[in-house]
C-alpha cells in the first residue's frame, strides 16, 4: 500500500502546489458558479416561492457547468510541457496518478463549490435544514463529475474546439448525477427523505472511482501515442 | 383495402399533418442520407485519383505508413 | 508489440480474412445492393400493409399509422448504438482497423434513425397526448441517445490522426454504452417522482395482426437499409484509409477507366 501511496501523494501535492500558484484560475471558476446561480432570479423573476422551488436544480446545473468549464485545465498544462508523457512512461500505474490528479482538481475546483453552495442556497430562501443535504449531495456528486469529466478531457486533449466538444461528450453522461443530486434536495424538501438518492450518489461515486480512472488512462494513452 | 377513396387516404381521418409530416421527413432524411453516401463515394474516388496522379505511390512511403497504423 | 500485432493480422484464416479491409471492400460492394434491394422490397410491402391493409385503430384513429416508422426507427437507433459499441470493443481488443471503420460508418445512420424516432414521436404525441413533447423516460432517453451519437461523430471528426480518432471514438462509444442503462434508470426514476404534469402514455394497445406485421416488416426494412448504407459508407472509409496500398491503386485505376 505504501508503495502506491508515495507516487499518489507526490502527484497530489505537486498539482495542489501548482494550483496554489495559479490561484486566480481557481477563483474564476468559483466566480463563474456564483454568477450563473445569481443570473436565474433575473431570468425567472424574484418570487420567493418559485426561487425556493428551483434552487436545488439551479445550484446543481451551475455546479455542473463550472465543473465543465474547469475540466480542460485538468491535463492541458501537463500536456503542453511534456509532464504527461513522462508520467505515462513512468512505471507507476496510470490509473493511480490519474486519480491523484482528479483528486487535486476536485479539491481545487469542486470543494469550493460545495462550501459556497449553502450560502447561495440562502439567496434562494431554501430551508436551513435542507442545506446539509445539499452539501452532502454536492460532496458526493461533484467528484463523480470530475471523474467522468477527466475521461472527456483526456479524449479531447489538444484538439481545436476541445471545450465545446468536451461539453457535447460529457454533459449527457452527467444527467444521472444531476437527477440524483438535485433530487436529493428536492426529496428532503418534499419530506420524503433523501437517503435513497444519497445512497445512489455514493454508489455512483464508488462505481466512477472503480471505472473512470482506467477509462481515463486508456484515453490518455490514445491521445498521447 | 381500408380506404373509400384516395382523398380519404390523403386526409388520414383528419390527422394528415401528423402522419404525412412523419412520413415525409423520414423519406426526406433517407433520401438525403443516400445522396450523401453517394456523394462521399464519388468525392473520395475523385480525390484519391487526383492524389495518385499528382504523386504516384512510392514503396518506401507505403511501408512506413503501414507500420505506423 | 507492434510487430506481434502485425504478424498476427497477416495470417488470414477462414472467414476471418474478411476482417482485412482489402478483402472486405469487394465483399461489401457485392452485398450492399442486395441489402438495399431487400430494404426496398420490405419497405414497400410494409408500407402497403401499414397504410392500406391495417385497420383503423379504434382508440387513436388513423394517426397511429406513424407507428410503422416510429417504432422501427426507435429500435434501430438503440440497436445501432449497441452494434457500434460492439465493433468498438472488438477494435480495441483485437486491434482490427476494420472494426473501427464499421463503428464510424454506422454512426450517421443511427443518428438519423434517432432523429426520426424523436420527430415522429413528437408528431404522434401532439394528437394523442395533446403536446409535442413530454419529459417521459423513453423520450428523454432517446434525446440523450441523440446527444451520444452527436458526441461520437463530433469527436471522431475533430481528430485528424486516424489511429487516435478510431480509438478515441471507440472509447467514448463504450463509455456511452455503459451509461445508457444508468441514464435510462435514472430518467425513469426522475420521471416517476415528478408525476405532477404527467401524461399517461398508451400502454401497448392490443394490436391487430396486420399492424404487427406491417411494423415488423418495416423494422426488417430498416435493418437491411442500415446494413446497405453502412457497407457503402465503409467502402469510402476503406479507400481513404488504404489509399497508399497497391490494391487501392488498382481499384482507382479501374474506377478511372470506367468514368
Amino acid at each position: 500500500m505504501n508503495g502506491l501511496m508515495g507516487p499518489f501523494m507526490a502527484v497530489l501535492r505537486r498539482d495542489l502546489m501548482l494550483a496554489w500558484r495559479g490561484r486566480t484560475d481557481v477563483l474564476v471558476t468559483l466566480a463563474f458558479f456564483v454568477i450563473v446561480v445569481c443570473l436565474f432570479p433575473f431570468g425567472v423573476g424574484p418570487e420567493t416561492n418559485q426561487l425556493r422551488e428551483i434552487a436545488p436544480g439551479v445550484l446543481w446545473v451551475a455546479a455542473l457547468l463550472s465543473t465543465l468549464l474547469s475540466l480542460n485545465r485538468l491535463f492541458a498544462q501537463d500536456h503542453a510541457d511534456g509532464t504527461l508523457e513522462q508520467l505515462l512512461l513512468s512505471p507507476e500505474p496510470t490509473a493511480l496518478w490519474v486519480v491523484a490528479k482528479v483528486a487535486a482538481h476536485w479539491i481545487v475546483t469542486g470543494l469550493p463549490l460545495v462550501i459556497v453552495a449553502p450560502g447561495l442556497a440562502l439567496l434562494f430562501d431554501v430551508q436551513q435544514d435542507a442545506l446539509g443535504v445539499l452539501v452532502l449531495s454536492l460532496a458526493l456528486g461533484s467528484p463523480i463529475l470530475a471523474l467522468l469529466g477527466a475521461v472527456g478531457a483526456a479524449l479531447t486533449l489538444g484538439l481545436r474546439g476541445g471545450g465545446v466538444l468536451l461539453a457535447l461528450l460529457i454533459l449527457p453522461l452527467y444527467v444521472p448525477v444531476l437527477i440524483f443530486g438535485a433530487g436529493a434536495v428536492d426529496a428532503h424538501l418534499g419530506g420524503m427523505g433523501a437517503s435513497a438518492q444519497l445512497l445512489l450518489l455514493g454508489g455512483g461515486l464508488l462505481g466512477a472511482l472503480a471505472a473512470a480512472p482506467f477509462a481515463c488512462a486508456a484515453a490518455l494513452r490514445i491521445a498521447i501515442e | 383495402m381500408e380506404w373509400a377513396s384516395w382523398s380519404a387516404f390523403w386526409a388520414m381521418g383528419g390527422s394528415a399533418f401528423f402522419v404525412w409530416g412523419s412520413y415525409f421527413v423520414t423519406a426526406l432524411l433517407i433520401g438525403v442520407e443516400l445522396m450523401m453516401v453517394r456523394h462521399r463515394r464519388r468525392d473520395t474516388v475523385r480525390r484519391l485519383i487526383r492524389l495518385r496522379r499528382a504523386a504516384p505511390p512510392r514503396a518506401d512511403v507505403r511501408v512506413i505508413e503501414e507500420s505506423v497504423q | 508489440m507492434m510487430k506481434e500485432k502485425l504478424s498476427r493480422s497477416t495470417e488470414p484464416k477462414s472467414w476471418l480474412r474478411f476482417s482485412a479491409p482489402q478483402m472486405f471492400y469487394p465483399l461489401a460492394g457485392k452485398m450492399a445492393p442486395w441489402f438495399a434491394a431487400v430494404a426496398a422490397v420490405l419497405g414497400v410491402v410494409g408500407l402497403y400493409i401499414g397504410l392500406f391493409v391495417a385497420p383503423t385503430d379504434f382508440q387513436q384513429g388513423e394517426v397511429y399509422r406513424v407507428i410503422f416508422i416510429h417504432v422501427p426507427a426507435a429500435w434501430m437507433s438503440m440497436f445501432v448504438y449497441l452494434v457500434m459499441a460492439f465493433w468498438s470493443a472488438v477494435g480495441l481488443v483485437m486491434n482490427t482497423r476494420l472494426s473501427f471503420m464499421m463503428a464510424k460508418a454506422l454512426a450517421p445512420t443511427g443518428a438519423m434513425f434517432c432523429f426520426v424516432a424523436l420527430w415522429t414521436g413528437a408528431l404522434w404525441g401532439k394528437p394523442t397526448w395533446g403536446t409535442y413533447w413530454v419529459w417521459d423516460a423513453r423520450l428523454t432517453s432517446q434525446l440523450l441517445l441523440m446527444f451520444l451519437y452527436l458526441g461520437f461523430m463530433a469527436l471522431t471528426a475533430a481528430i485528424e490522426d486516424p489511429r487516435r480518432s478510431d480509438r478515441a471514438g471507440a472509447l467514448i462509444a463504450l463509455v456511452g454504452a455503459v451509461n445508457v442503462p444508468i441514464i435510462y434508470f435514472s430518467v425513469s426514476w426522475w420521471n416517476t417522482l415528478h408525476q405532477g404534469a404527467s401524461v399517461s402514455l398508451t400502454k401497448a394497445p392490443s394490436m391487430a395482426s396486420t399492424m404487427l406485421a406491417g411494423m415488423l416488416l418495416m423494422a426488417f426494412a430498416a435493418w437491411a437499409y442500415t446494413i446497405a448504407v453502412t457497407l457503402w459508407r465503409v467502402r469510402s472509409l476503406i479507400l481513404e484509409r488504404e489509399r497508399h496500398t497497391e490494391w487501392v491503386g488498382h481499384e482507382l485505376d479501374a474506377q478511372e477507366g470506367r468514368a
